[in-house]
């Protein structure tokens, strides 16, 4: 028997649901809303029984038109580098600040899209994100931190 | 009614707030040109920014954003068939055949004309319906409230799933459950944080907005590795034509007009429909009314066929803002996205808005007219400029938006935590897109969670926990009763394939 991948995300979407439940029922109210007609725990528990109940549907049913994805014409492997290269951005944009972080990312973003233009490709990382820096912090006064820029005097 | 025009374009005409609107139609008509960026992402990249404004100017711009956006993807729909916005889908069916026919130009400014006298006529309408819908939305009590949701939710799902009911079922039960992250608003007690600080306050709406639109969607486009921009490459200047219309254009296109606008805005102001909904119908009834001559044009560059669509998706637009101004229940998701906006400004809106904050009410009615106005005059002569953007390389393009997703979510937080966790959320996001699990429901639930779970609340009490609170009401039955012909509906659609 083979089992489509959209049930296999409504079984997923029921384990969900089912551990949602199991942490609802984690929820320490207080002793005198207990017994009340409605405490914190009254909705999500509606819910992770609703949810439960949708996908137990979902699986049950018969499918009518299952999704179809032609993985072979996915990039999945720009997709994963740029994933990366955000999460190497959100770790790093609070320790050297924003100008160097922001603009190594958008460097190296069109470098592995496979841009090779390389005069467009510094022009829309560092001067541009110099002035959006200008725009935020000089106009707009929008605190950004930043210790290199801080080290060169550049901003207080 | 006279004093709160007054006070409406007082604000709406202030500088700022003309530049705002102008801002926000030239942004979102460049932004709803990129396809798959639609007026929901546009709005999302600007909240971070209104945050910094009062809430009228900071609504009004988003106002101008929503319309440009939904302006832009007609643009690309006529010009690469490639429509940014879903709503505008069915301009695609008669204006890409008038592009391919050598009057672009033509039909850009059919659909200018159009999304035109769609805005401005659905304005008029908005002017007179909302006062006195907030009036009768004053007897709604928080079961009547509580069961509006419910219909809205269910609405939504019907409409944006395609087919797929159970699936944007099961959205909206995720983007509920993410709303109740973090602490209950009555007990203070928190929930589903897992002792991590950062969730305590809940996820912030701005993140799930960036995370399940900007940020999946510009991992989408990299995953499926599609570069529409490339097409308008090949478009030059000269292909576009003239945007001079004809007597005969004329006058089929004053013809749709005004049952197209009606229709649009009737569709609508109903929770859930919207703009593609309501593109589509007005296009299936123009064809219904055209004489067997023009009924044969339809899907081959039909003047009826463009209009049509484009003022009923304008239209809409400004009927969505009924429910959301009169009730605090959005229309649609993207309206939806403004909700949150509003909240995030500290006003909850609803029939009292229209007492105690008529400058943002009046404001926001009367900036639509002016950003319709803003709209025909900066986009009919930028048509053949504007129409360049569509040549922007993906390469480029995508870093971009992941920038301004994080960027936006930084300036809010100024944690780490923040942005992990956003792309956590897009990288789910887009793996249930691709297998067309609906965001639009899951944004709509996140953003009335709370209300939706405080409205239960009261009407719980208030019965002794009884669910009679349901059918006690008639108005609540009613509404009731909507929801449960929605899912019938639904059930024998599905059993009926």
């Amino acid at each position: 028997m083979r089992i489509s991948t959209d049930k296999i995300i409504s079984l997923l979407f029921f384990v969900l649901s089912a551990f949602y439940l199991y942490q609802t029922y984690q929820i320490q109210v207080f002793s005198f809303d207990e017994n009340a007609p409605f405490n914190a725990k009254t909705f999500p528990t509606f819910l992770a029984y609703l949810g439960m109940f949708l996908s137990t549907l979902y699986v049950a049913l018969p499918e009518r038109n299952p999704s179809k994805v032609d993985h072979k014409v996915l990039d999945y492997k720009s997709t994963l580098y740029l994933i990366i290269i955000v999460t190497i951005y959100g770790f790093v944009l609070l320790k050297i600040g924003f100008f160097l972080s922001t603009s190594f990312f958008l460097f190296f973003s069109y470098y592995f899209l496979g841009e090779r233009r390389w005069i467009w490709m510094l022009i829309l990382s560092f001067p541009f994100v110099a002035m959006f820096m200008f725009l935020l912090h000089g106009l707009l006064d929008i605190y950004l931190r930043d210790p290199f820029l801080k080290m060169l005097g550049i901003i207080g | 009614m006279i004093e709160g025009i007054l006070i409406g374009l007082q604000t709406a005409l202030s500088l700022k707030n003309i530049l705002m609107v102008m801002m926000g139609c030239f942004f979102g008509t460049i932004i709803g040109m990129l396809p798959g960026l639609g007026p929901m992402t546009a709005i999302a990249l600007m909240i971070p920014i209104t945050y910094g404004f009062e809430p009228s100017t900071g609504l009004i711009l988003m106002a101008g954003v929503y319309y440009g956006a939904v302006f832009g993807g007609s643009t690309s729909s006529i010009l690469i068939n490639a429509p940014g916005v879903p709503g505008t889908v069915a301009t695609a069916f008669d204006g890409y055949p008038m592009a391919q026919q050598g009057k672009a130009g033509k039909a850009l400014a059919i659909a200018a004309y159009s999304s035109f006298a769609g805005g401005t006529l659905s304005a008029i309408f908005l002017l007179f319906a909302a006062p006195s819908l907030s009036k009768v939305s004053l007897a709604f009590r928080s079961p009547d409230y509580f069961a509006l949701m419910v219909l809205g939710l269910t609405a939504v799902s019907a409409f944006s799933s395609k087919g797929q009911f159970l699936k944007a079922m099961m959205m909206v039960i995720l983007g509920l459950m993410l709303a109740t992250v973090g602490q209950d608003s009555l007990s203070d007690i928190t929930r589903f944080t897992f002792n991590n600080m950062n969730l305590t306050d809940g996820i912030s709406f701005v993140l799930v907005v960036m995370a399940t639109f900007a940020m999946s969607e510009a991992l989408t486009i990299i995953l499926k590795a599609k570069d529409p921009s490339r097409a308008t490459e090949q478009i030059s200047l000269s292909q576009l034509g003239s945007i001079k219309l004809d007597k005969d254009e004329r006058s089929k296109m004053l013809k749709s007009i005004p049952r197209s606008s009606v229709l649009g805005f009737l569709i609508g102001v109903l929770p859930g429909a919207g703009a593609t909904i309501a593109s589509f119908l007005a296009y299936g009834m123009e064809r219904n009314y055209v004489n067997e001559e023009e009924k044969q044009k339809f899907g081959k560059g039909s003047v009826h066929g463009l209009a049509a669509p484009e003022t009923a998706n304008n239209a809409a637009c400004s009927g969505s803002f009924v429910p959301l101004l009169t009730l605090g229940i959005p229309g649609s998701g993207t309206t939806a996205v403004m909700l949150g906006a509003l909240l995030g400004f500290g006003i909850q809106p609803g029939p009292r808005l229209y007492m105690t904050n008529p400058e943002i009410f009046w404001s926001v009615i009367m900036s639509m007219y002016i950003g319709m106005v803003i709209l025909l005059i900066l986009n009919l002569p930028l048509i053949p400029y504007i129409a360049r953007v569509l040549a922007t390389p993906r390469n480029f393009l995508i870093p971009l938006i992941l920038f301004f997703s994080v960027t936006g979510i930084y300036l809010m937080s100024f944690n780490n935590f923040d942005i992990y966790l956003m792309i956590g959320i897009a990288v789910v996001a887009t793996f249930l897109r691709l297998y067309n699990f609906p965001m639009p429901p899951l944004i709509l639930a996140f953003v009335l969670g709370g209300l939706m779970e405080e409205n239960l609340r009261r009407s719980l009490l208030i019965s002794d926990g009884s669910f009679n609170f349901l059918w006690d009401r008639p108005l609540t039955a009613i509404i009731l009763a909507f929801t449960i012909s929605i899912i019938s509906w639904q059930a024998y659609k599905s059993f009926k394939k």
